[in-house]
């Protein structure tokens, strides 16, 4: 910082000029980041008629009746029942991956059995597992179970820790815990079971809230697996009843279906609101202070 | 860099508090050693049940003409005709391999470049830096969506808003989504705009630059562009070696915004045809499962040896200055 306050105060006017010119930059950035979502929102209050010739961002008529329009969009069910069947997935996902992926890093980071050093490589190993090499069988296992179109095979897995990220994320939170509280607790008499209910637990809340948000966007999002554990229009959930509005082509459909994607991206944006700072450091705490 | 200081507290502080009496450690290190295994088991049993069972399990599928239709005793097994059909009979197989490989291989590394060069001008900034960082970050984490794969579709159509930008500069544009030549362009540039995450954390990974660096180098008469060059990429390096990692596992895998923007075809012309697109539509939609396990573990070998590579490269270029040696 001292080099680039030196150079500053050097350079005089070019410095300043210089720090003018990157903000222009990072504003037109900005620009090229935000359009897409400010076009996606304004497109949504355009008259039929309008959001054909579109490339501007203000309606010049603003209407809400895309809304209404794309909430009933498919025939027989309203886009109410996708919502609800999102955020069952959704909550369910972030209480089974909470509860289990914290039980698993409690053992990875804190306990002393054997063959700890092995299952703590394979977990790593799992990490970089692509979801869609396992499809096949798993769709295989659980259409003999009967869960198709059940919610069954996107929460149950998450009961068993099965999504890695979250077991490293919190094994690396768990470590920064002082283990002298391990031991003033083992010294009072805790069992293992003891130093992670009266310890580990109530510490780590920041760890937990992390996995919450992160489970929750990432479960609301999802599209791969939803598509081919969810076959009927009842069990839809948000992504895959949006899916429907690209068959059908044509102006009448455009508006409502921007409706629905600002509708679908609405709990995104809003956990994105309450806690940005919180998600921005997430992705920090997870990958490098490994 | 932080490796060190997390590691510190776990050896630190084992320091054997119990040396009083031996049957009791050893009947501690034994409850312990179990209580292990109970706070494991969830995970474990996750391990072989969803994980590594259903692996070999495809491992068994790719040999036979299995698909879900059918039931098990029409099963036959078939021997390498799977994997011979792949490399010689499936035309859509290569296009699937050519299309990943382009998409991963242009769109990474120019995601990776946005997201240093933004890092870079934003790490000096002083104010405001908080707000643009935020805001930089939001696509990625709607922009694999249906919903923005469907205002992607919109925006690059024939009559979408992109052409009309480009007619108020008196370009005529191209079908973006629905020309052969443009359509997985229209992807990656959905993909470069998502640079908000690795940015995230090149910038971190900027601030952990010990500013010392950059005098002694100022010293020496180097200037921005050899200071860059010699102090930052290197110092750098294990985040751009994490990025790097991370981000071609994630190209590889793309699939929604190519699902979504082709109708799930991977048209026009398998333009789009994704490697994942192709294992779905084989497993999904023709229902040729024994076909499709066999698609699923080439891609997960590929997807292994590439990993490989890295690693092995990695060590000529990443530089971790945490002493070790």
């Amino acid at each position: 910082m001292t080099v680039q306050a030196g150079t500053v105060t050097g350079g005089g006017s070019s410095g300043a000029l210089r720090a003018v010119g990157r903000v222009v930059v990072l504003v037109a950035i900005l620009g090229f980041v935000l359009y897409p979502l400010l076009w996606m929102l304004g497109s949504s209050l355009k008259s039929p008629t309008e959001v054909a010739s579109n490339l501007s961002v203000i309606p010049t008529e603003p209407t809400w009746a895309n809304y209404p329009d794309g909430w009933s969009y498919i025939k027989g069910i309203s886009f109410g029942r996708f919502f609800t069947n999102s955020l069952v997935i959704a909550l369910a996902t972030v209480v089974a991956n909470g509860v289990s992926c914290l039980v698993t890093a409690y053992a990875f980071a804190r306990l002393h059995f054997r063959g700890r050093r092995v299952w703590f490589a394979v977990m790593i190993a799992t990490l970089l597992l692509p979801s869609h090499v396992l499809i096949i069988p798993q769709y295989v296992l659980f259409n003999y179970f009967g869960w198709i179109d059940t919610p069954l095979p996107l929460i149950v897995p998450k009961l068993l820790a099965t999504e890695a990220f979250f077991v490293f994320l919190m094994v690396q939170f768990m470590r920064g815990i002082p283990r002298e509280l391990d031991q003033a607790a083992k010294i009072d008499g805790c069992s293992p079971y003891g130093v992670f209910r009266y310890v580990i637990l109530p510490l780590s809340r920041p760890a937990l809230v992390t996995t919450a948000i992160f489970s929750f966007i990432w479960t609301w999002n999802d599209f791969f697996t939803q598509l081919v554990y969810l076959p009927s229009p009842s069990s839809y959930t948000v992504p895959i009843g949006l899916r429907l509005f690209i068959d059908s082509s044509g102006q009448t459909s455009l508006g409502p279906m921007f409706a629905m994607s600002v509708l679908s991206l609405a709990p995104v944006f809003l956990f994105f609101l309450a806690f940005q700072r919180m998600l921005v450091e997430g992705i920090n705490t997870s990958g490098l202070k490994g | 860099m932080a490796l060190s200081t997390a590691r510190q507290p776990a050896t630190g502080a084992r320091a054997k508090p119990g040396r009083s009496g031996k049957p009791r450690e050893s009947r501690l290190r034994r409850q312990e050693g179990l209580a292990g295994y109970v706070f494991l088991s969830p995970w474990l049993l996750g391990l072989m049940a969803i994980t590594a069972f259903p692996m070999l399990f495809s491992l068994y599928l790719s040999f036979t003409n299995y698909d879900v239709l059918a039931s098990w005793d029409q099963v036959e097994w078939v021997g390498l005709d799977n994997y011979r059909r792949m490399f010689t009979e499936d035309p859509s197989y290569w296009h699937a391999v050519q299309v990943t490989l382009t998409y991963a291989l242009i769109a990474v590394p120019l995601k990776l470049a946005a997201a240093l060069g933004v890092a870079l001008l934003l790490n000096r900034e002083r104010r405001g830096v908080g707000l643009f960082r935020s805001l930089f970050y939001l696509p990625s984490l709607l922009g694999g969506s249906v919903a923005l794969a469907l205002v992607w579709r919109a925006m690059f159509s024939g009559d979408g808003a992109f052409n009309d930008l480009l007619a108020f500069f008196g370009i005529h544009g191209e079908p973006w989504v629905n020309d052969p030549a443009w359509a997985l362009e229209t992807l990656m540039v959905l993909a470069i705009w998502q640079f908000g995450a690795p940015m995230v954390i090149f910038l971190a990974g900027l601030k952990q630059v010990p500013t010392e660096l950059y005098e002694a180098a100022a010293v020496d008469g180097a200037g921005k562009f050899r200071q860059f060059w010699n102090v930052t990429l290197p110092m750098l390096s294990p985040v751009i070696f994490f990025n790097l990692v991370l981000e071609t596992i994630n190209g590889f895998q793309g699939f929604t915004s190519a699902f979504v923007i082709s109708n799930g075809t991977g048209g026009p012309v398998y333009s789009t045809l994704l490697y994942t697109l192709h294992i779905y539509n084989e497993g999904f939609t023709e229902f040729r499962m024994g076909y499709a396990s066999a698609l699923s573990w080439v891609f997960l070998i590929a997807i292994g040896l590439i990993t490989v590579v890295f690693f092995t490269t990695g060590r000529f270029w990443v530089h971790y200055s945490d002493g070790d040696d």
